[in-house]
């Protein structure tokens, strides 16, 4: 999909993120959260969400969980129950309704 | 133009198409989700039979686990042996395409106290495992870490394996199947962890905070770990027990553990069979799974496991050597998705070769193995290098450096406690005294390291004090190193018993 051009705003997009494997330690234990993201110009994706989850979500150690623009290794990013792999990693266009998963592979979290 | 421009478009979607929405390399059908190597993307079905077809194929590969035996799987909560415990049950089930036979059982070991987890925390991981094993049918056993500080000293003795290493695999299949039928199984469960006082704990947190850096503090939780994995297998009679590791666990293990100096035990520490204890076989099937594969399965077939916080948990990378290897080998697996598997790999092909092995049979009574096994990590000692070798010449530069300390003991005394005799009425003194003969607290320490491989010499020289160690460490140490003593007492009067026990 093209990106939109113009003016037409996206509108919010409902996401559900999990976290797993030891990662939901760095947001307090939580495991699920549902969150919805603010319309903007252009569609919502991966990179983005990640520095939308740095921003909103995560509670403290930013470094273990994102290293430059993507995942800190080590950590797997599953887009609705399939590998990010095969989406386009970080190009992948959030839709509503998607969910998002992260589980840390690192001893201990 | 256009032509051309089109050529160029075609290219393109071509090339990028298959990444959106490949489908399935084996079934070619189904949509892919797990891209399991590169350019090897399963479909959902097709990855579960990919991943439990591993497993069985790894066991009856290797032909170590016996139908009817009883295993003891050491489930740690974590992704990797929940994944196990969940592989086994499957295989066990009636519906299993081909059944596994042996009889487990699962081990739990709670490190809360030594993490430093409230007792509620630990009650309610404690609580979340119970309802998945009670699940499992199979008897389960919760450990605290505390019991650790009362075992009895003959854990770090290898005990001779209990019936005889069969020629061949149909004999000892014929063995176990006899006996399987004598024994019922008795559903002994453990339901509630023994209540752990608070004193224990504290005991225990001592133990561990008494070695300085985080390295040390990992590797001496490990051994304890062992030791009482090892002493529940055997109270509990059973033969085998399974590890979760996964490959890439064990890839960042066999590079934790040359940086570590256990070069000559990497070997047995990274294997599929391990049989450092004898009696107890530890066997790690899981080996063949990558820690991505093992995070797959769980989340696609709501396999649960409890995150429990380890010793490095929120760590940085420079934490601790094994923290670190851990990033260096995650991270090259970005760019070259082949690392794991060729560290693996590599691990597969390592053998030890026992320099110092007698030729004779007589290996499995237990008192001949106390010379040549270390007294933490029960591997075959490395220390004994030759004159002229690095490992040497640290020690000599050591030896000097300490003595320009302290300048007082007489380097005399530092190098050659282990070897000197004392006189007999020290000997009889040092029961009561709790120490080794000579009085001397550095003496103490040379005596202990004398009966440890390098790696856990460099483990225990990070700790502040030997005394620090669990009693039965320091019971077998004195024991051992009586031993050594007295034999070097009645050396002279002794015939000709050297290595080569040439029969009198």
């Amino acid at each position: 999909m093209l990106p939109a051009c113009g003016d037409n705003m996206a509108a919010p997009v409902r996401i559900i993120l999990e976290f797993g494997g030891g990662a939901e330690l760095l947001f307090d234990g939580m495991k699920k959260h549902h969150v919805t993201l603010a319309g903007q110009e252009q569609p919502w994706d991966i990179k983005q969400l990640l520095v939308w989850i740095q921003r909103n979500l995560l509670k403290e150690r930013p470094e273990l969980f994102v290293q430059g623009d993507s995942v800190r290794p080590g950590i797997l990013v599953l887009i609705n129950d399939a590998d990010w792999e095969l989406m386009g990693e970080l190009e992948y266009q959030l839709q509503d309704q998607d969910n998002i998963v992260f589980i840390s592979t690192l001893h201990g979290g | 133009m256009c032509q051309v421009d089109e050529e160029y478009h075609d290219h393109i979607t071509r090339h990028d198409a298959p990444r959106a929405s490949t489908s399935c390399v084996k079934c070619k059908e189904a949509c892919a989700a797990v891209v399991v190597r590169v350019g090897d993307a399963y479909c959902r079905i097709c990855f579960k039979e990919f991943f439990t077809h591993k497993f069985r194929a790894m066991l009856g590969k290797t032909r170590l686990v016996f139908p009817g035996e009883k295993v003891l799987l050491a489930v740690s909560g974590g992704p990797s042996s929940s994944s196990m415990l969940a592989l086994v049950q499957e295989g066990l089930s009636q519906k299993a395409h081909k059944k596994l036979r042996f009889t487990p059982g699962i081990v739990y070991i709670d490190e809360g106290g030594a993490v430093g987890l409230s007792m509620e925390e630990r009650q309610k991981t404690v609580t979340l495992l119970q309802t998945v094993f009670k699940d499992t049918g199979f008897p389960f056993y919760i450990v605290p870490l505390e019991q650790v500080l009362d075992l009895p000293t003959s854990v770090l003795v290898a005990m001779p394996p209990s019936h005889r290493p069969s020629d061949t695999y149909k004999a000892a299949v014929h063995h176990f199947l006899q006996s399987d039928s004598s024994v019922c199984v008795t559903s002994a469960e453990q339901e509630n962890m023994a209540s752990v006082e608070t004193s224990h704990t504290l005991a225990l947190q001592r133990v561990l905070s008494s070695a300085q850096t985080l390295t040390a503090r990992d590797e001496l939780l490990s051994t304890l770990r062992q030791h009482l994995l090892v002493h529940k297998a055997r109270t509990e009679g059973y033969s085998k027990l399974m590890m979760g590791d996964s490959c890439t666990r064990l890839a960042v293990k066999l590079l934790t553990s040359i940086s570590l100096g256990r070069g000559a035990q990497v070997a047995q520490d990274t294997g599929f069979s391990d049989s450092r204890y004898g009696d107890i076989i530890t066997v790690r099937p899981m080996r063949d799974y990558t820690a991505k594969e093992i995070a797959f399965y769980n989340h696609l077939f709501n396999v649960s496991s409890v995150a429990t916080p380890t010793l490095d948990t929120k760590a940085g990378d420079k934490a601790s050597i094994q923290r670190l290897t851990e990033s260096f080998v995650t991270k090259l697996q970005v760019n070259f998705p082949s690392t794991v598997s060729t560290i693996y790999r590599t691990s597969e092909k390592l053998q030890t070769t026992h320099r110092n092995t007698p030729p004779n049979q007589n290996r499995d009574t237990p008192p001949d193995q106390h010379g040549d096994a270390c007294l933490l990590c029960m591997c075959t000692m490395d220390a004994s290098a030759e004159k002229a070798s690095a490992f040497q010449a640290t020690l000599i530069s050591e030896e000097l450096s300490v003595l320009k300390l302290h300048d007082a003991p007489t380097p005399n005394q530092q190098r050659s406690a282990s070897v000197a005799p004392c006189s007999s009425s020290d000997c009889g003194r040092e029961t009561n005294d709790g120490r080794c003969c000579s009085s001397d607290q550095d003496a103490a320490v040379t005596d202990f390291r004398a009966l440890l491989c390098y790696s856990c010499q460099r483990t225990v020289k990070e700790m502040s004090s030997v005394k620090s160690l669990p009693l039965y460490i320091q019971s077998e140490a004195q024991l051992r190193h009586r031993r050594i003593q007295m034999k070097e007492q009645i050396h002279d009067f002794l015939l000709e018993d050297d290595d080569d026990d040439d029969d009198d």
